[in-house]
């Protein structure tokens, strides 16, 4: 497989959990707990797929994905975008924004896991 | 009756026909706007020759006869007036148009201030000195009658009845000419072409009849001009010695009547067409004076030498022709007297009753009707009804006189007591004309005293002793006092008793509007209207007539685009003048389009600007007073509207104001309750995450190591004691926020209470709390475990925060002025400046720290101390992060 998804998220509980449930699917899993050192990371190596949460430290989830969406390589990289806040409005500005993927936590594993699958591709 | 006075009496019908004819053609005429030769200048200086009435057609003679040259002053004083003082005339023409004055009772009574008072003297005075005058012309003419009837073949003298009959008949005739010319409508101006006319007409009549009486008499009866003047010559006329005194007086006196006489003023100023006919006047009416009392000395030199000393002299002019078998110069005669008595009448009888219906029978009208009459709108037939009976009533008045007096007076005598009547108004005329400093007091002051020395001196004299004043009165004074002798006032004795009269009346009338002028003072409306009168050039311009013609239309049209819009105006100004027959916008701007138009732009501008402005345009007439204050009412109504609409329109903007700020306050809320909503599910949402996420793997998980299985289930735990502190902290809050909070009060040392939270932290970490106990021993009179709830959050949080290498916490208690404070500073990095503004609010965790807690526990602080009645704030400066929790001292023992 060797297929690798980096997940930018600050809270440590939900960075382990996520990982886990990826790992043991056979991911490679990077995290970072905020934007700016992923961007840098990202921009060396693209990813399969990136999960990114919305309300991070500093630089906020849509601005890391405007980011994303606007550079050379990592412009086609799927996104899929969690979110604890749960309002529509954000589900609207992530899609606009060119986000692949919107799922609200707390979030099943297995449906994280098809997300995944689906986005990352076979 | 004789056959001849028979035929008298119908030549009389007859030429009254003719007037009557004359006048309703005028009058048609004027109406169809096609009488421009109705204002012609000659018409106008035709129309003043009522100034010789049959005083002058028969009296001259008879005052020639009597007094020698003395009758030239009569025609001097006008003159004088015409040539020397014509400034006067334009200026009183002026202001009788400027002001729209329709009697010389109403240009003063205008002048001080629209007094009603002074119309109403200056009528009664009017009134009082107009009857011997028209007394005198039914004299006249009722002499003429019986001249006729004297010389007829019956020889019989009429009885007395019958001659009073005359007088009766001619009266009624004359009242009738008058109401029906004089009211047969109400002209704004007040001008009656068709009497104008007439009287025009009969000016001619009577300076025809007495040059061909003149021509008889020089080359018919005298043998040319020559004979005769050498018979003057020889005459006592020419020997006559001439009394200077009586001169003056006369020359004064009938200059001074010519301005002031009812129908002088009447014909001079209110029938004046147009101003610069004066300047024609100046010189013809002086020729057309000249002309007539070219003949009265030969005549009168040649009937004294043919007639028997009984012929009366005042009827020479009639007697002449008719003992010298001259019976068609002699009709001629007549009709030149009968044409001088009633021109006199009737134009007396108009200015009279103008003045009596304006200032006595309307004002007591309106007082009895109250204010409906206004609103009735039908004050025209009222009017023109009052005129009708002031008429009927002056002319009556003068036949009663005649009748009272018994005609036995000379025709100059009684003509005299007129002139010296009404010339009282002079020094009230020409002080409001020129002198800014007269006032309604000076006038009426000087009218009575020259009024009431007119009557004692000379009105009530003139009925003759034992008549009105009884012989002692003349002769010894009221109740003997000499010095109120009517004819010898303050013991001047020796003068002429008109000198007399003239000299007092006049001297003490002008001394005393002088005296009270200069010590009362104008009130506000007679300040402005004098001004107005006695710079009348200054205001206003050369009066012009209404038949003005395009150039008027057009400025009309301008005005009323500006005030009503380009449309409506064209219109209403193209629909006239189709109706007029007339192509294009401009109509001929007739009484009735102006009215029309009037009213229309009384819509927009108010009645009062309406008039004045197209007064402005096309009557030439300034904007009186009245208009003025009409003006400034109605400004003054607009302006309250439009304060009142400022006003409004600032309540508007207040409450739009307010609507905004509540409405900014409502947004800023609902984004308040959708940002807390949203914070409140993240930090909901977050840990169930976890707990969701791990408890599933625990539940899928075979291949779970043991240690994994462990790690996962503390995850859980501590995750669910977040959550539950979470819930914990927002319920708290919300209790503290809602006010319905509980206290606890109860004493402790602060030193306890700082321990417990201590302990309750549980300084598991390296944080050193740095404390100096001795100075905690302070008594604390408040809920200790809420106090202790501030503590713990404090410590709590620069246990969690804090990131120097030796986190160290100094706690310092200090009592000062009337407070304690209680400061928590740390030697971490501080909190900057934005963030201090912030730190209270719920929520606000600040940096990148991601310690456990949900923001809510500064915000819980501060809403604990506020209950507690101290505050807790961020101290800046202090090296690290410092708060200040303060309490007041009378809650500490």
């Amino acid at each position: 497989m060797g297929k690798t998804v980096v997940l930018v998220e600050d809270e440590p509980n939900i960075i382990e959990a996520i990982s886990f449930i990826l790992s043991r699917d056979g991911w490679g899993v990077h995290t970072h707990s905020n934007g700016d050192t992923a961007l840098a990371a990202l921009e060396s190596k693209a990813p399969d797929l990136i999960v990114l949460d919305v309300m991070l430290p500093g630089r906020s989830g849509f601005d890391i994905l405007r980011d994303i969406r606007s550079h050379a390589t990592l412009g086609t990289t799927p996104v899929m975008m969690l979110t604890a806040r749960g309002q529509t409005k954000d589900r609207e500005r992530a899609m606009e924004l060119g986000a692949s993927r919107f799922m609200t936590k707390p979030f099943s594993n297995a449906d994280v896991l098809a997300a995944v699958r689906e986005l990352a591709g076979p | 009756m004789s056959t001849s006075v028979n035929i008298l009496a119908l030549v009389c019908a007859g030429y009254a026909a003719l007037l009557f004819l004359v006048a309703f053609m005028a009058e048609r005429a004027a109406k169809r706007g096609q009488g421009r030769w109705l204002q012609s200048p000659v018409v106008y200086t035709l129309s003043l020759s009522i100034y010789c009435t049959a005083w002058t057609f028969y009296g001259a003679v008879g005052f020639a006869a009597r007094s020698g040259l003395e009758y030239l002053t009569i025609y001097i004083g006008p003159t004088l007036v015409m040539i020397g003082w014509w400034w006067v005339l334009r200026k009183l023409v002026r202001v009788g148009r400027a002001q729209r004055i329709t009697s010389i009772a109403d240009l003063i009574s205008n002048r001080f201030g629209k007094s009603n008072t002074l119309a109403v003297m200056i009528t009664l005075m009017a009134v009082a000195g107009t009857t011997p005058y028209i007394a005198l012309q039914l004299q006249s003419v009722t002499l003429s009658f019986s001249a006729f009837a004297a010389a007829g073949p019956e020889q019989a003298r009429p009885p007395l009845g019958n001659s009073e009959a005359t007088a009766f008949w001619v009266a009624t005739g004359l009242a009738l000419f008058t109401v029906l010319f004089g009211t047969r409508n109400l002209d704004v101006n007040e001008r009656h072409h068709g009497v104008v006319m007439a009287i025009a007409l009969e000016a001619v009549v009577k300076l025809v009849a007495l040059l061909a009486v003149g021509v008889f008499v020089v080359w018919g009866l005298g043998g040319g001009a020559a004979k005769v003047i050498a018979q003057i010559e020889a005459s006592e006329i020419a020997t006559w010695e001439i009394a200077p005194s009586r001169w003056v007086a006369l020359t004064a006196l009938s200059a001074a009547a010519f301005l002031t006489l009812p129908r002088m003023f009447q014909v001079l100023v209110v029938e004046n067409d147009d101003e610069r006919h004066l300047r024609f006047a100046a010189w013809a009416f002086p020729s057309y004076l000249l002309l007539i009392s070219l003949f009265i000395v030969p005549i009168a030199v040649v009937g004294r030498s043919i007639l028997p000393e009984s012929t009366n002299p005042d009827l020479y002019v009639l007697s002449i022709p008719l003992t010298s078998g001259a019976t068609g110069l002699a009709v001629m005669s007549f009709l030149g007297g009968f044409s001088s008595a009633t021109s006199m009448v009737i134009v007396a009888a108009i200015a009279l009753s103008t003045m009596v219906s304006n200032h006595i029978v309307m004002p007591i009208w309106l007082r009895l009707m109250g204010g409906g009459a206004l609103m009735s709108g039908d004050l025209r037939n009222v009017v023109l009804l009052s005129r009708r009976f002031s008429i009927i009533g002056v002319v009556f008045l003068g036949y009663v006189y005649y009748r009272i007096s018994g005609g036995g007076a000379a025709l100059a005598a009684i003509g005299l007591v007129s002139f010296a009547g009404v010339a009282q108004f002079l020094p009230a005329l020409l002080g409001g004309l020129f002198w800014r400093g007269a006032t309604r007091n000076g006038a009426i002051s000087g009218l009575l005293v020259g009024f009431v020395i007119w009557l004692w001196t000379m009105f009530l004299p003139s009925f003759g002793p034992d008549a009105a004043l009884s012989a002692s009165v003349l002769s010894r004074g009221p109740w003997g006092i000499g010095a109120l002798r009517p004819e010898a006032l303050f013991g001047f004795e020796g003068l002429d008793p008109l000198v007399h009269a003239v000299f007092w009346s006049l001297s003490l009338n002008t001394l005393a509007f002088i005296v009270a002028s200069l010590v009362s003072f104008p009130a506000p409306l007679e300040r402005l209207q004098g001004a107005q009168i006695v710079d009348v050039f200054r205001h206003s311009t050369r009066g012009q007539r209404w038949r003005g013609g395009m150039a008027q239309s057009e400025d009309l049209l301008l005005m009323a685009q500006r005030i009503i819009g380009a449309t409506q105006a064209q219109g209403l100004f193209r629909s006239v003048a189709r109706a007029q027959g007339l192509e294009g916008y401009l109509p001929e701007p007739t009484p009735e389009f102006l009215n029309q138009l009037e009213r229309e732009l009384s819509g927009s501008v108010g009645a009062a600007t309406a008039h004045a402005m197209v007064g402005q345009i096309v009557g030439g007439a300034a904007v009186s007073v009245d208009d003025l204050i009409a003006v400034a009412d109605e400004a003054a109504q607009i302006m309250e509207y439009s304060s009142q609409l400022e006003a409004k329109s600032e309540e508007l903007t207040r409450t739009a104001r307010q609507l905004r700020e509540a409405n900014e306050k409502l947004t800023e809320l609902s984004h308040q309750k959708d940002a807390f909503l949203s914070q409140i599910s993240h930090e909901l949402r977050t840990p169930m995450t976890s707990i969701r996420a791990f408890s599933e793997i625990l539940r899928d998980g075979e291949e779970l190591s043991r240690a994994e299985q462990g790690k996962y289930s503390s995850i859980i735990n501590s995750e669910s004691v977040r959550l539950t502190r979470l819930l914990d902290d927002l319920l708290d809050l919300s209790v503290l926020e809602n006010g319905q909070v509980s206290m606890n009060i109860e004493e402790a040392p602060l030193v306890d209470v700082l321990d417990r939270a201590i302990s309750a932290v549980g300084l598991a970490g390296k944080l050193a709390i740095v404390r100096r106990r001795e100075r905690e021993h302070i008594l604390l009179r408040t809920d200790t475990d809420r106090l202790s709830q501030v503590f713990i959050n404090l410590i709590a949080n620069a246990q969690k925060y804090c990131e120097a290498p030796a986190p160290t916490l100094k706690i310092i208690a200090r009592a000062k002025e009337g407070r304690l404070n209680i400061d928590f500073v740390d030697n971490g990095r501080g909190i900057s400046r934005d963030d201090q503004r912030v730190i209270f609010e719920k929520f606000s965790r600040l940096g990148d720290d991601r310690e456990s807690g949900a923001g809510l526990g500064l915000a819980i602080c501060r809403e604990v101390m506020e209950r507690l009645g101290g505050t807790i704030s961020y101290l800046p400066g202090q090296g690290g992060t410092a708060f200040r929790v303060s309490l007041p001292l009378s809650g500490i023992s």
